[in-house]
């Protein structure tokens, strides 16, 4: 705020500061509450005892001293590191041949490569039941090993993990400098060199990231691990077992803390390479574009087709088990699996849930988290309460669903707390869900906001145009494909999530992917296939409407964006 | 200012939206814990709610074990109205931790001396019982060349290695009476000499306690140890297996009900433990299980095991309601912890 303005103006900016300050405060608080208060209380559980007295370490003692418990940071983190061994080199080559050759289909080949974001992770470990179980129709391809144990799980992580890789080394090979490779071609280096020298080093930051993130989602899943475990215990299903199973809350926060190690690093590791990443292109840099290259391209489509045709093989197996009247015995087709009445108590009530769930997150979270990420970006003035603001927003990233839900049940459900009547809501769903996902929707839009030139702002406080106006009337238009694309991706994990909301639905509020877990359970495996395909319809169904939604914005508001 | 207006009411209606989110309907609802089979809970429902048009139930429903310990963690502050179809030994437990409201529902004399507590008012009323039993795959048993067991003994013999799975009995009701009827019947010691040999065997603890007989059902292994209902239905539903009560005797339980102290839908939990207790109600239960409380309320039950109530041994109630805490942690310590990596 200049002080040297004049009255009126001087009024207009205070009122504008105000509202700001207000907005940033209200949105920084709402998260304080959704993310830092529980994961506080979370944290302070894991050092007391049953009745609530300060226990130190007692609890990480008893912890370490239970075999059964700590067996299973070593089981994890073995399925955690053979799936990151494997997923990495294969998501490393499917985007080196989207990024760098002329693969024909690119845009087929990254569909498919994407569809395991749009299922909840219980699905791939249901088709591996069916694949590789002991009635399985490939299962003689195991060799005689169990598909219950580690071998099912980092295959079901692998399915699971691979497009989330994919995408961040496709970013990453994305950004390559040509006058590199044609300097390396002037001085007739060989290809296996060049790829060592230039583009291995260029893409380390990548693979760095993206093995950090695979390995961060696989100890922290639980739907795989709960479906296809069998006896081998792993953190994410112990924490489960603790509080659901034995209602041993402080052993559950013990495990809690644990899964947030490797999320931390992984969030730190992240920051870091994001820092150096940007340094990496020049102002002079030149875009490489890819040339044709008849026999690698030919070898990278083979490639390609081969790894797409697992994912669909997988997603197809799990369309068949639903399908299927009685496995392996009645072959014949049937839709009874979907009248999951006969299956759950609340039959398609949780899909319904999950529907109005999804769409809550979306439409709330969008707004939350556009109106905030626009503050931080665009307010004017209170650069501390921005900076604070922009930091709580990367919090989530470093928290794991399975804490953040039981972290929820420490927080809203404590006698006393005047929040206590938003425990065993669906607002709570919507809002655990919302913080759960925050972070990617708000780099999405500050991203899509740092494209808009300040001016905007200028021009209209010099007109006296109040902020919120020049947010409503420009900003909102204009940045509205991203705003498609942040809704659109806080309804696709709210569809498929598992992992918060397990610990805190109940019965008014159960929701698809709960019932998936539940059904799975009692052994009604073709109806948790069904359910599980369901959500995945659904989820895509959504994603296509995006595409073409996103078309029509584009053609319709990003007119200034054509010369 | 409209703008700001315009988001704040934007704001308002997401805080409304949500809030609407957890409305419900006109009816006195009935929150109700129950570890009662999925299939059943629909027809239960219907049953009650069109005797008592005015009242609607709302399940929460897990495995016993976990129902257990939610309803024990929540005591403090109670979110349920009734709790039914929970094993008894799990209602004795409450009942000790003051968490019953004794209620005598109308009619109780008429139901089995068996199935109601002595005390009057009684704590609790039984509906049905429940027992272990075997689910086993005929069609896996003979491609694998493998005999049909009789009795627990036989399930020991090594060619069953890696083919038997059993429920976990700190999750599952069936589990924990499977294992309290092996401690009543063959005696502490012998019982968990028995447990470690069975350990070898089973290839997986499942969470649930109908999970066993349905993977043996399809084949997934061929030995499922779980109660005599599921696999009386899954049978029916054609699958090939089948039901076998071993012969030295079957641990069992009974199903029953019980009002939450502290309930604030005190008038509707007594008219749900009326119904319970009624003809009508034992006629609904009859239609799943083969014993129930009623006397005289004997309709056979499809593939059920025809000597069930022969094959159920001498049950104390009070010794497992007392020591299944201790069993519980016993039990996890021997065989939960020795599921780490294995081939």
């Amino acid at each position: 705020m200049s002080a040297v303005a004049g009255g009126g103006e001087r009024l207009a900016v205070d009122r504008d500061g105000w509202i700001t300050r207000a907005a940033i405060v209200a949105i920084a608080a709402l998260l304080f509450l959704a993310l830092v208060a529980p994961l506080w209380s979370i944290l302070s559980q894991s050092f007391e005892d049953r009745s609530g007295a300060f226990a130190g370490l007692a609890n990480y003692a008893r912890f370490f001293a239970t075999p059964a418990l700590s067996y299973s940071i070593l089981n994890s983190v073995l399925v955690a590191g053979v799936t990151t061994l494997i997923v990495i080199p294969l998501a490393f080559v499917y985007a080196y041949a989207l990024t760098r050759t002329m693969v024909p289909g690119k845009a087929l080949l990254t569909g498919v490569a994407l569809v395991p974001i749009l299922a909840p992770s219980m699905l791939p470990a249901i088709a591996l039941v069916y694949l590789f179980g002991n009635q399985g129709m490939i299962r003689g391809l195991l060799l005689g090993e169990s598909i219950y144990g580690p071998i099912g799980i980092v295959i079901g992580e692998a399915f699971y993990c691979f497009p989330h890789a994919l995408l961040i080394l496709v970013t990453a090979l994305s950004l390559a400098d040509a006058r590199l490779y044609e300097a390396a071609a002037a001085l007739g280096t060989g290809r296996r060199r060049v790829f060592l020298t230039i583009t291995l080093p260029s893409a380390k930051y990548g693979l760095v990231s993206a093995s950090f993130v695979v390995f961060t989602l696989v100890v922290t899943d639980f739907g795989i691990p709960v479906v296809i475990g069998g006896r081998f215990n792993v953190l994410a299903t112990d924490v489960y077992k603790q509080v659901m199973g034995q209602q041993n809350f402080q052993m559950g926060a013990v495990v809690a803390m644990l899964l947030i190690v490797p999320a931390l690093a992984s969030f730190v590791v992240d920051r870091l390479v994001q820092r150096r990443q940007v340094a990496l292109l020049g102002a002079r840099s030149v875009p490489l574009e890819p040339r044709a290259k008849p026999a690698l391209d030919l070898a990278m489509l083979a490639f390609c087709a081969a790894v797409g045709t697992v994912i669909l093989g997988i997603l197809a197996t799990a369309v068949f088990a639903s399908l299927v009247k009685l496995w392996p015995y009645n072959l014949s087709l049937t839709l009874a699996n979907y009248v999951f009445e006969d299956f759950d108590s609340d039959g398609w009530r949780s899909y319904w849930n999950s529907l109005r769930m999804a769409a809550y997150t979306a439409v709330c979270g969008t707004a939350v988290v556009f109106a905030g990420a626009y503050l931080v970006e665009k307010g004017k003035g209170f650069a501390a309460g921005r900076q604070v603001l922009h930091l709580i927003a990367m919090v989530p990233l470093a928290v794991p669903g399975l804490v953040l839900g039981l972290a929820y049940v420490f927080f809203f459900n404590a006698p006393g707390n005047p929040l206590g009547f938003l425990y065993g809501t669906m607002a709570l769903l919507v809002v655990c869900t919302v913080a759960h996902f925050y972070t990617v929707a708000h780099l999405t839009a500050t991203t899509a906001l740092k494209q808009l030139d300040p001016e905007f702002e200028t021009v209209s406080a010099s007109l006296k145009v109040p902020f919120y106006r020049t947010f409503w009337r420009v900003t909102v238009p204009v940045c509205l494909p991203a705003i498609v694309n942040i809704a659109i991706y806080l309804f696709v994990n709210a569809m498929t999530t598992v992992s918060a909301i397990i610990f805190i639905y109940t019965a008014q509020t159960k929701l698809a992917s709960v019932a998936i877990v539940n059904m799975n359970d009692s052994g009604a495996i073709a109806a948790a296939a069904a359910m599980a395909v369901l959500v995945t319809a659904t989820s895509a169904t959504v994603k296509l409407a995006e595409a073409l939604l996103s078309r029509l914005l584009l053609w319709r508001t990003q007119a200034w964006r054509r010369r | 200012m409209v703008m700001a207006t315009k988001w704040f009411g934007a704001a308002l209606a997401c805080a409304a939206m949500a809030a609407f989110a957890s409305t419900a309907a006109a009816k006195t609802q009935i929150t109700v814990y129950t570890a009662l089979e999925n299939e059943q809970l629909k027809p239960y429902k219907e049953a009650f709610e069109k005797a008592n048009p005015d009242i609607e139930i709302v399940w929460v429903r897990d495995s016993t074990g976990v129902i257990t310990a939610r309803l024990l963690a929540e005591k403090a502050n109670p979110k349920a109205d009734a709790v039914i179809g929970l094993a008894v030994t799990s209602l004795i437990l409450f009942d000790n931790q003051g968490m019953i409201e004794r209620y005598a529902p109308k009619g109780v004399e008429a139901l089995k001396p068996g199935f109601r507590d002595a005390a009057n008012p009684p704590a609790w009323i039984g509906m049905d019982a429940y027992m272990s039993a075997i689910c086993f795959n005929t069609v896996e048993a003979q491609k694998k060349n493998l005999p049909k067991p009789a009795s627990w003994k036989d399930v020991l013999k090594p060619e069953y290695k890696g083919q038997v799975v059993m429920p976990n009995p700190a999750s599952s009701g069936t589990g924990f009476l499977s294992v309290s009827g092996w401690l009543q019947s063959m005696g502490e010691a012998d019982a968990w000499k028995y447990m470690d040999g069975l350990h070898e065997n089973v290839a997986v603890y499942t969470h649930s306690g109908s999970a066993p007989c349905v993977q043996a059902a399809r084949g997934e292994y061929v030995l499922g140890i779980s109660f005599e209902y599921r696999a009386a239905q899954e049978k029916t539903k054609g699958a090939p297996i089948e039901v076998i009560l071993p012969t030295e005797g079957v641990g069992w339980d009974l199903e029953a009900a019980a009002i939450h102290k502290g309930t604030k839908n005190l008038a509707a939990a007594k008219k749900l433990m009326d119904w319970l207790a009624s003809k009508e109600a034992n006629m609904v239960f009859n239609n799943f299980f083969g014993v129930v409380a009623y006397p005289g309320v004997t309709k056979e039950v499809p593939n059920y095991p025809k000597d069930a109530e022969a094959k159920m041994i001498k049950n104390d109630f009070a010794f497992s309601a007392k020591n299944r805490d201790a069993i519980l942690a016993e039990w996890t310590k021997r065989y939960d912890g020795k599921s780490a990596p294995r081939r």
